[in-house]
């Protein structure tokens, strides 16, 4: 039987201890019309030489091809170690660090976890994880909400990704919190400081601040955290971890800094994977940390004075605050967490800023050869970090699937998105790539275009 | 000693980063970082023996019987870690053309019809990443139905007394007001209490049955009438479903709407807390409000639902598509049991659960409730303990550390006074069940002998029990180097 290790023995056994006469009788309290009959869709059981062979044959369907698309999940190298790690058992098959004696491997890790992005971010505290960067953005609206107390509005530019804009809404709409979209200028590709100020004077719980934002342009967050603090509003900061390496933290933007920064992870140790498991991270300022929802691990000592670390301020929570917790959040992406840690580790803030950087520049490469193509235009003119927008003489579907019939994901299609921006797309090269690899995306483009 | 404390400036791991440091081009300084985050600088063999070394300081069920009650801690097998970690799968970016993307759908696919088979429903969604958010998918939905009928007024979810605390709160971010509802002393809903509690503005129920105690609600056709003829509709909480897996279908006992935690009844890792897989199951009157995107099959060929599709969905609950590796682990997990393993599931983790309450009736412990049966798993109470010893659950759970034992679950559900909730799972076998007895008898023979051994321990550990009074009012959230 799989993963059953009882014997012949062992059952007779037990069941004589009970006094059942057999497995059956141990059901015996479920009503007889209420026992399921066969099951239709799941066939026989296979064992692991069949099941290889079935998700071998299955993973060889999906030959990938070279990767330019962004948009929320970067490619990035992961140290072979960070996994060889993470899936020890030790790791790999605890739970929730609830005795925290039993636990310190993990409670540590996470402590140390809280420490690293607290520095990127340079924010205050930091909880041991969400589930990932949209549904974060839900999280720190909610939480925003409940420390303004009178707004129930949260201010959300079009420069955020459409797919975080959309679970935020899915979520939060349920309490009656009014997300409130801004426009972005169309020479920049920034949030759109004119539009912005028609909502000055209003009562406003938050505003948040992607960076870099969702077409790979950098805001000018120093000016949109100081207005959203002009308003008595908090600044949600919206941000890819890896980028911190090189951006300025939200900690330091404009004055007083951000109040809550939150994001994914993924760049941080997750592999691509179709879409997860990632991790959501969130950060915030001291004054804040009783309205984070989450986990989070505090150090203190044990009975003779040793460091220890263990859960902390758990009267936010689902499991002793019922309807009055910050939030239902109870397992959180912990094992991704646990990867990120070792990630940054092994990659420091050199490695990180390395990896940063040479995404950065060759995205800027692949923009500059782009370009060359005839009729292609790089659309937005300010600054951006690891992705740009590329607007296409023809339909960018079109254009895409031509480049996909050549082995290449071209980039992400903002037309459904964007429908004002045209045949734009969305491109991003990381530090995977090499000057062969943005030469056949030209060429690609090239060919597509012909 | 913190990883911090093993850095040294200047150290670096030149293998793992780009060779060259790239120039940065175009960006103004205001919006470019001045100081160093605070990250180690360590060798990649520092940073390998650190976190090998850390993780040895855990219990898991790699290397500890984990009788942790309602979490169902099950052997995690190992082909499903190394099959949904082929790199063709692991490299995929989530919105890459589904046409490189077939075998994975494929799993998706198949596992949407395993789970709907093995619950009775009428359609899944695998996108929640954790029960807490398949809880909100589904409450989300049940408010989503009676929206799309105006059916305004129903403001109220009710929730038994004995549930998770997810319960109210997911309620509450629905927003919903929580109606609680108490238990009998057979450790049933009191029908008396719903009836006085249903009524017009009744939105829905949620039930975990076998419910947090460990029974069968065997009276579940009369609540479901109740619910029902009250136009509310009635979610089920998967929490303890692998204590009915292939037995007793959620659909079959007239639930609207399920929520199922991958990770526990179909075994996908813990992983010290998450990530985990909260899919959830509907009946046909609810199959237009699934969170998206749903896997379809069209010919041969597999593709995600999208608004287009299912307009009255609730919507998208993560950027991309939910937790895919871990979904790949409960597919693998699922072929491997196949029909007969499903129902096995159940059988073992109750024969289990029995035979450790009979056999720690039989030592004098309190059982809670003896005249009934246990599901996969079953209470015990301290109180006799602490009212002759002063030995506490509390004691009890950490002096099961010493004793090589992840304790159960402690003071929940808090109906029990000092209680233990056991789940042992069907994978554990009858020696680890007798070691585990033996075990509570020997510190029950010292809370008499040596009350002070209990009281103190545990004793072997890396830390000693910790103050967590400290930790919450003197926070110490993050580490600050000496200055």
């Amino acid at each position: 039987m799989p993963f059953i290790p009882h014997t012949e023995q062992d059952i007779a056994a037990m069941l004589a201890s009970i006094g059942a006469k057999n497995i059956d009788a141990l059901f015996d309290e479920i009503p007889a019309a209420l026992r399921s009959g066969k099951l239709s869709a799941i066939g026989d059981g296979l064992n692991e030489m069949q099941v290889t062979r079935l998700m071998h044959e299955r993973a060889a369907q999906d030959v990938q091809p070279l990767n330019f698309i962004g948009a929320g999940a970067y490619e990035h190298h992961i140290p072979a170690a960070v996994w060889e790690i993470a899936t020890r058992g030790e790791y790999y098959t605890a739970y929730t660090p609830y005795q925290a004696e039993a636990s310190q491997g993990t409670l540590q890790t996470l402590y140390e976890y809280q420490t690293m992005i607290a520095s990127l971010t340079g924010m205050d505290a930091s909880n041991a994880s969400l589930y990932d960067g949209a549904s974060g953005l839900a999280e720190a609206a909610l939480m925003a909400v409940r420390s303004h107390k009178s707004s129930r509005r949260v201010l959300l530019p079009a420069t955020v990704s459409p797919m975080y804009r959309s679970v935020a809404r899915s979520i939060v709409k349920l309490q009656n919190i009014e997300l409130v979209e801004i426009p972005f200028d169309s020479a920049t590709g920034t949030t759109d400081m004119k539009a912005l100020e028609q909502h000055a004077g209003s009562d406003i719980a938050a505003l948040v601040i992607p960076q870099p934002n969702f077409f790979g342009v950098l805001e000018d967050v120093d000016a949109l955290t100081a207005w959203a603090h002009a308003q008595g509003a908090l600044a949600i900061a919206l941000v890819n971890p890896l980028t911190l390496a090189l951006l300025k933290a939200p900690g330091q933007w404009a004055e007083k800094g951000a109040d809550i920064a939150v994001g994914d992870g993924q760049p941080l140790g997750a592999p691509l994977s179709s879409g997860g498991p990632y991790f959501g991270f969130m950060c915030c300022k001291q004054a804040l940390v009783r309205q984070m929802p989450g986990r989070i691990i505090g150090r203190t000592v044990d009975l003779d004075g040793k460091q220890g670390f263990t859960l902390t301020l758990q009267a936010r929570e689902q499991h002793i605050r019922r309807a009055k917790a910050t939030s239902n959040i109870c397992s959180n992406q912990g094992l991704m967490v646990a990867a990120a840690t070792i990630h940054m580790s092994l990659l420091g803030a050199d490695g990180l800023r390395r990896a940063a950087a040479a995404s950065h520049a060759n995205t800027q490469a692949l923009a500059v050869q782009a370009g060359g193509v005839p009729g292609v235009k790089r659309l937005f003119g300010a600054a951006h970090f690891h992705e740009v927008v590329l607007h296409l003489p023809e339909s960018s579907a079109k254009v895409l699937a031509s480049i996909s019939s050549q082995g290449i994901s071209g980039g992400f299609d903002l037309q459904p998105h964007y429908p004002q921006l045209g045949n734009a797309i969305l491109v991003c090269a990381t530090e995977t790539k090499t000057n062969e690899d943005l030469q056949r995306y030209v060429a690609a483009l090239r060919h597509a275009l012909h | 000693m913190l990883i911090f404390e093993r850095s040294h400036p200047g150290r670096r791991n030149a293998a793992q980063a780009p060779h060259h440091a790239a120039a940065i081009s175009g960006i103004p300084s205001t919006l470019l970082r001045e100081d160093r985050p605070l990250l180690p600088e360590a060798s990649e063999m520092d940073v390998v023996r650190h976190y090998t070394r850390l993780s040895q300081k855990n219990f898991s069920i790699d290397t500890h019987f984990y009788p942790l009650g309602s979490c169902t801690m099950k052997y995690n097998p190992r082909a499903c870690n190394t099959l949904s970690m082929l790199p063709n799968f692991l490299a995929r970016h989530p919105l890459a053309p589904e046409a490189s993307g077939q075998g994975m759908l494929a799993c998706l696919y198949d596992l949407q019809e395993i789970l709907k088979d093995v619950t009775g429903m009428a359609g899944v969604s695998l996108m929640p990443m954790a029960g807490a958010q398949g809880e909100f998918a589904g409450i989300a939905m049940i408010r989503a139905y009676h929206d799309a009928r105006n059916d305004t007024a129903r403001r109220e979810i009710i929730v038994p007394d004995a549930a998770h605390g997810t319960n109210p709160a997911t309620a509450v971010m629905c927003g919903y007001t929580v109606k609680e509802i108490p238990t009998d002393a057979n450790g049933d809903v009191d029908l008396d209490a719903l009836r006085a509690a249903t009524g017009p503005q009744t939105a829905g129920l949620m039930l975990t049955n076998p419910s947090t105690l460990g029974v069968f609600e065997k009276r579940i056709a009369d609540i479901q009438k109740i619910i029902h003829d009250a136009g509310g509709l009635l979610y089920y909480d998967g929490a303890n479903l692998n204590a009915i897996l292939g037995k007793v279908k959620p659909g079959d006992m007239g639930f609207d709407v399920i929520h199922m935690n991958l990770h526990k009844t179909f075994s996908t890792p813990h992983g010290g807390g998450g990530p985990g897989a909260g899919a959830v199951g509907v009946a046909q009157r609810l199959l237009p409000f699934l969170p998206l995107p749903v896997v379809a099959k069209q010919d041969e060929t597999y593709r995600y639902l999208t608004e287009q599709d299912l307009p009255q969905s609730i919507g998208h609950l993560s950027a991309f598509t939910g937790n895919i590796g871990i979904l790949l682990r409960a597919y693998v997990y699922a072929r491997m049991l196949g029909a007969e393993g499903m129902h096995r599931v159940a059988e073992f983790a109750t024969l289990n659960a029995n035979y450790l309450m009979a056999e720690l009736g039989k030592a004098g412990f309190a059982v809670a409730f003896p005249q009934r049966r246990a599901s996969h798993e079953f209470i015990i109470s301290m109180k006799p303990l602490k009212d002759a010893t002063g030995i506490s659950a509390m004691d009890v759970a950490k002096r099961l550390l010493d004793k090589g034992f992840h304790p159960p679950t402690t003071y929940f559900p808090m109906l029990v006074p000092e209680c233990l909730l056991i789940e042992p799972t069907e994978t554990e076998s009858k020696e680890t069940l007798d070691g585990f007895v033996s075990a509570l008898k020997k510190i029950r023979d010292e809370a008499y002998a040596a009350p002070e051994l209990v009281k103190g321990a545990p004793h072997t550990m890396p830390v000693r029990r910790l103050d967590d009074v400290k930790a919450a009012r003197e926070l110490d959230l993050t580490w600050k180097p000496a200055v």
